[in-house]
């Protein structure tokens, strides 16, 4: 009896479970197929009749740029995700424990830009850069991605580095340590927990970005990470399914790795940093 | 190489910089009075956020307000004549309409599913795997996932096998059903594009919903049921209020996303066949037609959408 009456609810759980994987596990098994195959029949035949080959992924990677994709979007995620963090940390640490004029209107200036649109800063930033001959370049990412990580990480850690105990602080103060030693012996240690969700959102972020990228790369192939690759791709391949999946495969192997080997501090962070675009 | 290089400077350099600046300014500031030692510090760590966060987003906020009343070189003063074609052109209208279509239909049905796929998962033992199911499109990019949905809306003409999953489904299981170009014919490309940010969406609000249910107080439930309420009693007078708070908090991160749109329409439709919303008719208006001024009153029109937000969150934040 009770198993009849749960009854719909575990179809509708595994309903929903297949709309979810289905796409997914559809993508994947059409990277691994035949060009023709792809081309001629539906990724769910191949369950009948098996045939795989990876010419797929050996095409992306080097005649497509995808290789050189990978490797950009390394390039701009890593610093876009060490420098904000550390400076923000420095900001919170302020805004937590330092006594000054005017610290509750910074810190409601931080909250507002919380939810200030990417896009509202478009064209001035672009016009600075190009000023200073940036567009084009990876540190024109960096900075940009430190600017507009900034407020999320800012309060973020400073509820965090707010709710340290004081004892812990004070202790360190009267051992003779200064605010600089506090902070990167005692303060920063502690707060590694948000930090690292943090630093994952961040990562994230900016891994996945596209119209940052976009915008103040110029499309300069050299540049691109893959989602301005892919981008490309989908517009000039039209329907190459099999190079378009194998792409975005590809582009989704870091993800993946994060989700399924720091689930928690990766739930943690994206959920903290939802606000934010 | 020399990009490598770089990357190399960039990623152990930048963070030693600031480390060493903050040592030195430390090291200054300990020859100081302790008087102005007290007023000078608080500046010295936060001056490289706040240098930051003004050329990055205060200064470019302030200056796109100036710019959207600019012509499209940005050189000459035009008063309201961008604002007349946000709001009186074919294309920027669409685009207007679009992103209210997107703010209603995609928070709506990301805080109703979430809701209830959190509220179902809780009655079953795997509850922990649906949650982690429906919330792994987060971690893939809008532009990933354009490609996935792209390919599940693929459309052969009637009769060819049909390669994208919807059509497929959708013949299989009704009989006499014509496939579709599902990404051309407008309303329903729209409604389709919303289905992918749902899609990559709902996980979120899942997650969130599933830790305000764990605090709902089982003593009142358990008192509510011994009463005599049934399930749908329980959760409609006792359940949903609780999560008066919890909802409001999903719905405006999702006002806040829907607001934003932007890759999923690009890479998917490049807001061809009527599907442009304000950010991808904004890169269109700076990047394509070179209108500095149009595109920066669509950016103030976004702006001034999440003024509300912006109100809401400083009232948490007081409380």
């Amino acid at each position: 009896m009770r198993i009849l009456r749960r009854a719909p609810v575990h179809l509708v759980l595994w309903l929903i479970c297949a709309v979810w994987l289905a796409p997914v596990v559809g993508l994947f098994v059409s990277s691994l197929r035949p060009a023709s195959d792809v081309a001629a029949s539906g990724w769910w035949t191949v369950f009948r009749h098996p045939a795989f080959t990876p010419a797929n992924y050996r095409d992306v990677l080097t005649a497509q740029g995808l290789g050189a994709g990978f490797f950009n979007s390394m390039v701009i995620a890593a610093p876009a995700t060490a420098i904000p963090l550390l400076i923000a940390a420095y900001a919170a640490y302020a805004f937590a424990w330092m006594a000054f004029p005017g610290r509750g209107a910074l810190f409601a200036l931080m909250v507002m830009l919380l939810v200030v649109p990417l896009q509202t800063t478009l064209v001035p930033v672009l016009r600075l850069f190009t000023a200073a001959g940036l567009t084009g370049t990876f540190p024109a990412l960096w900075l940009a991605h430190t600017g507009y990580g900034l407020p999320l990480a800012v309060f973020l850690l400073r509820n965090f580095i707010g709710g340290l105990p004081p004892d812990v602080l004070d202790s360190a103060a009267i051992d003779g340590a200064g605010a600089a030693q506090t902070f990167f012996r005692v303060v920063l240690p502690l707060s590694l927990p948000a930090v690292a969700s943090l630093a994952i959102f961040q990562f994230l972020w900016v891994w996945n970005d596209l119209l940052v990228a976009l915008s103040y790369l110029g499309g300069r192939p050299s540049v691109a990470p893959l989602t301005v690759t892919i981008a490309g791709l989908v517009s000039s391949l039209g329907s190459g399914w099999h190079l378009l999946t194998a792409a975005a495969f590809v582009s989704m192997v870091l993800p993946l790795a994060v989700f399924f080997t720091l689930q928690r501090y990766f739930v943690r962070g994206l959920v903290a940093g939802a606000v934010k675009d | 190489m020399g990009t490598l290089l770089l990357a190399a400077i960039a990623l152990a350099g930048a963070p030693a910089a600031s480390v060493a600046y903050i040592l030195a300014a430390e090291l200054v500031l300990g020859r100081l009075p302790v008087r102005s030692r007290r007023a000078l510090r608080p500046w010295v760590w936060l001056a490289p956020a706040l240098v930051f966060v003004a050329v990055f987003l205060v200064y470019p906020t302030l200056d796109t307000v100036v710019l959207s009343v600019r012509d499209a070189t940005g050189a000459a003063w035009i008063g309201l004549a961008n604002y007349v074609y946000a709001f009186e052109s074919r294309e920027a209208l669409i685009a207007l309409r679009n992103t209210v279509v997107w703010l209603v239909l995609f928070t709506g049905v990301v805080v109703a599913g979430g809701l209830g796929i959190a509220a179902l998962a809780e009655r079953v033992r795997y509850d922990a795997a649906v949650r982690g199911i429906v919330f792994l499109p987060m971690a893939l990019s809008f532009t990933a996932a354009g490609v996935i949905w792209k390919f599940v809306y693929e459309f052969r003409p009637a009769g060819a096998p049909q390669i994208g999953l919807m059509n497929a489904a959708l013949g299989a299981l009704l009989p006499g059903f014509e496939p579709r170009a599902w990404l051309v014919g407008a309303p329903w490309n729209t409604l389709c594009l919303i289905a992918v940010g749902v899609w990559t969406w709902v996980g979120f609000a899942t997650v969130v919903f599933a830790a305000a249910l764990k605090a709902v107080p089982a003593e009142i439930v358990e008192a509510a049921r011994v009463d005599g309420a049934g399930e749908w009693r329980v959760f409609l007078n006792i359940t949903l209020p609780l999560l008066g708070p919890t909802t409001g908090a999903v719905a405006t991160a999702m006002v806040i996303t829907a607001l934003k749109v932007f890759d999923v329409v690009y890479v998917m439709t490049s807001g061809n066949f009527d599907t442009d919303v304000l950010a991808t008719r904004m890169y269109h208006a700076l990047f394509v037609d070179q209108q500095l001024g149009r595109a920066a009153a669509l950016a103030v029109i976004l702006l001034a959408a999440t003024v509300p937000v912006m109100a809401v969150n400083l009232r948490r934040l007081r409380q």
